[in-house]
């Protein structure tokens, strides 16, 4: 038989332990206070898509071809894409134009999925709330463009395995390049010395 | 040096009196100015006390929540009140279209008047009553039953169906509660042999073997007493447990529901004053009043101890809040009159056993022998009946 009323002692004895172990233990807190105190982000997430280029110069490192796969795949086509052009009007393989409008993305990935350039990957930023309801909300290319280097500090292992994937390419393209001329300086030399075989 | 410290608010009243005397200003009018600094001081003191302890109480709940409670406004959040009163005053004051306007607009000031008018007769320091009186419980008890009314005038004129099913409840709670309160308070008056606040804590002044203070709450009968008007002052503040009135999960915020805006804040001020009124009943009737816990400690000002005990009073008042859940309306009743009621005649019987046992080592025997067993009796009986069996389902299996 407990003593009557020793439940509420006990309940009592819980709250006082709680009150005066919060100021003691910290990691009883798990409160974040936000503004000062940032979230350390998973290095998965994903907020927005941003466009990555090599190197320092935005323009020259862009990555993008402007080929309009992610704007076609995209589904709630919030990606607006402009081909540039020279002054002679042939087409060049770099947008003129590029604006996503992160009011209405939806963050999906699938411009990342598809891009062939390596070139949309997401981003991790997330204050982007503004006074202004539809300019501020709409990304452009300025905006859009960033380095290499800061994708590999938002998302490392990923960047990581793009570079060596990029890097493998150019390496099987530079190799096959060179067996490319390898093979043309071998046809040369049997065409050249296939005249003095025939006779 | 300390002992001016302890008469400096009446000095200090004194000597601005005299001041205005010194310009020839007549007696009556003198008079007049000395109760209106007396009652704009003790005003100011109790609302610095509710915005202080609103805040606080916050903090206290967020830390046994493992929260940091309100940490924004001001350092360590003090100013947060400043920010609510904004809030409150900047909102729009709705009174609902059927509403009888004239009542719901009285009630707040109806459930206010009582809660200052109280503060009056509490001893806060050694010779500083605002008003002598030799019935100065009676008076509290009498008074403080106003804020009912004004509780059931909110309900009634709000046209509102919870708000009067909260008033309902709210008058059922405290006019069950009242008795126990007024029993309770009467076992302390009864020792003392008067109704006076000072004269009862006069009559619980000096020390045993020179250190233990004779606090009737370190008797028996007074330590009984003192648990029921402690519960019982719970449920007259509407607190938790029984702050049922308000129930939020089934009547909205009963009788507050309709209000908003300044009369909402007067209605929550006036619940925090009350509830630090009652804290200082409290002290006064068992905690010694303004007196200090041992001797040497007596250089610090007796008001300091008096306000010292309220807010620890009340700090235990927000450490039972955190930590007990509401009770159900029929549990609360019938706590009330199967448990408290005849606990506190039990209290009663046991403070007049102690007093014609000689208030010896007889009497601390006697006098606990009759609290004891029907504590003993009562609360098994009770946690029997509302013990909770583990569920079984008959058709689970």
């Amino acid at each position: 038989m407990n003593f009557p009323g020793s439940g509420i002692i006990k309940g009592l004895a819980v709250t006082a332990r709680n009150m005066a172990g919060s100021y003691i233990e910290k990691d009883r807190l798990t409160t974040e206070q936000y503004p000062e105190e940032r979230p350390t982000l998973p290095e998965n997430s994903r907020s927005f898509p941003f466009l990555v280029f090599d190197g320092e110069d935005p323009e020259s490192g862009m990555r993008c071809t402007s080929c309009k796969i992610c704007e076609k795949e995209c589904p709630p086509q919030c990606i607006y894409i402009v081909q540039d052009r020279d002054a002679a009007g042939k087409a060049l393989k770099r947008p003129k134009v590029f604006d996503i409008d992160i009011a209405v993305c939806m963050s999906c990935q699938i411009c990342v999925e598809v891009c062939p350039f390596e070139s949309i990957r997401m981003d991790q930023v997330y204050e982007l709330s503004s006074y202004d309801r539809f300019g501020a909300l709409v990304l452009d290319k300025p905006k859009l463009l960033k380095s290499n280097a800061y994708y590999h500090g938002i998302h490392p292992t990923e960047a990581a395995e793009t570079d060596a994937r990029l890097e493998a390419d150019r390496k099987k393209k530079e190799a096959a390049a060179a067996a490319k001329a390898a093979k043309v300086a071998a046809e040369k030399v049997v065409k050249a010395a296939q005249p003095e075989a025939q006779p | 040096m300390m002992a001016l410290l302890d008469r400096a608010p009446v000095e200090l009243l004194h000597w601005f009196l005299g001041v205005l005397g010194s310009f020839g200003v007549p007696a009556w009018i003198l008079a007049i100015i000395s109760a209106l600094i007396i009652i704009g001081t003790i005003i100011g003191v109790f609302l610095g006390l509710f915005a202080l302890t609103s805040v606080m109480e916050r903090k206290i709940l967020a830390r046994v929540q493992n929260r940091y409670g309100p940490n924004r406004v001001g350092p360590f959040g003090l100013f947060q009140p400043v920010a609510d009163g904004i809030k409150m005053i900047t909102k729009e004051d709705l009174v609902p279209r059927t509403a009888d306007w004239v009542v719901h607009l009285l009630a707040p000031v109806v459930m206010m008047v009582p809660a200052l008018m109280v503060l009056a007769i509490l001893p806060y320091g050694r010779g500083m009553v605002p008003a002598e009186f030799d019935a100065g419980i009676l008076y509290f008890f009498a008074v403080g039953a106003g804020t009912e009314v004004a509780v059931f005038m909110a309900g009634w004129a709000s046209n509102n169906k919870y708000s009067v099913l909260g008033a309902m409840r709210a008058i059922a709670q405290m006019i069950s509660y009242e008795l126990p309160l007024v029993i309770s308070a009467i076992v302390a008056a009864m020792i003392a042999g008067s109704l006076s606040p000072s004269a009862i804590v006069a009559a619980q002044s000096g020390f045993a073997f020179g250190f233990l203070p004779q606090w009737f709450a370190f008797t028996p009968w007074g330590f009984a007493a003192a648990f029921i008007f402690y519960i019982c002052a719970l449920a007259e503040s509407n607190r938790s447990p029984f702050d049922l009135p308000e129930g939020e999960s089934e009547l909205v915020a009963g009788h507050l529901t309709e209000y908003s805006g300044f009369k909402y804040a007067t209605f929550f001020m006036a619940e925090y004053v009350g509830m630090f009124a009652i804290c200082g009943m409290f002290v006064t009737l068992f905690l010694g009043g303004w007196q200090a816990p041992l001797p040497f400690l007596d250089i610090v000002p007796s008001w300091c101890w008096f306000f010292g005990k309220a807010c620890f009073v009340a700090f235990t008042m927000i450490w039972v809040r955190a930590t007990v859940p509401r009770l159900r309306i029929d549990h609360l009743l019938a706590f009330a009159w199967k448990f408290l009621l005849p606990m506190s005649f039990a209290a009663f019987l046991s403070a007049a056993a102690w007093h014609y046992a000689g208030r010896g080592p007889l009497a601390w025997l006697t006098s606990l022998a009759i609290v004891g067993i029907p504590y003993l009796v009562l609360g098994t009986a009770f946690t029997n009946r509302f013990a909770v069996s583990r569920r079984t389902y008959q058709f689970s299996e």
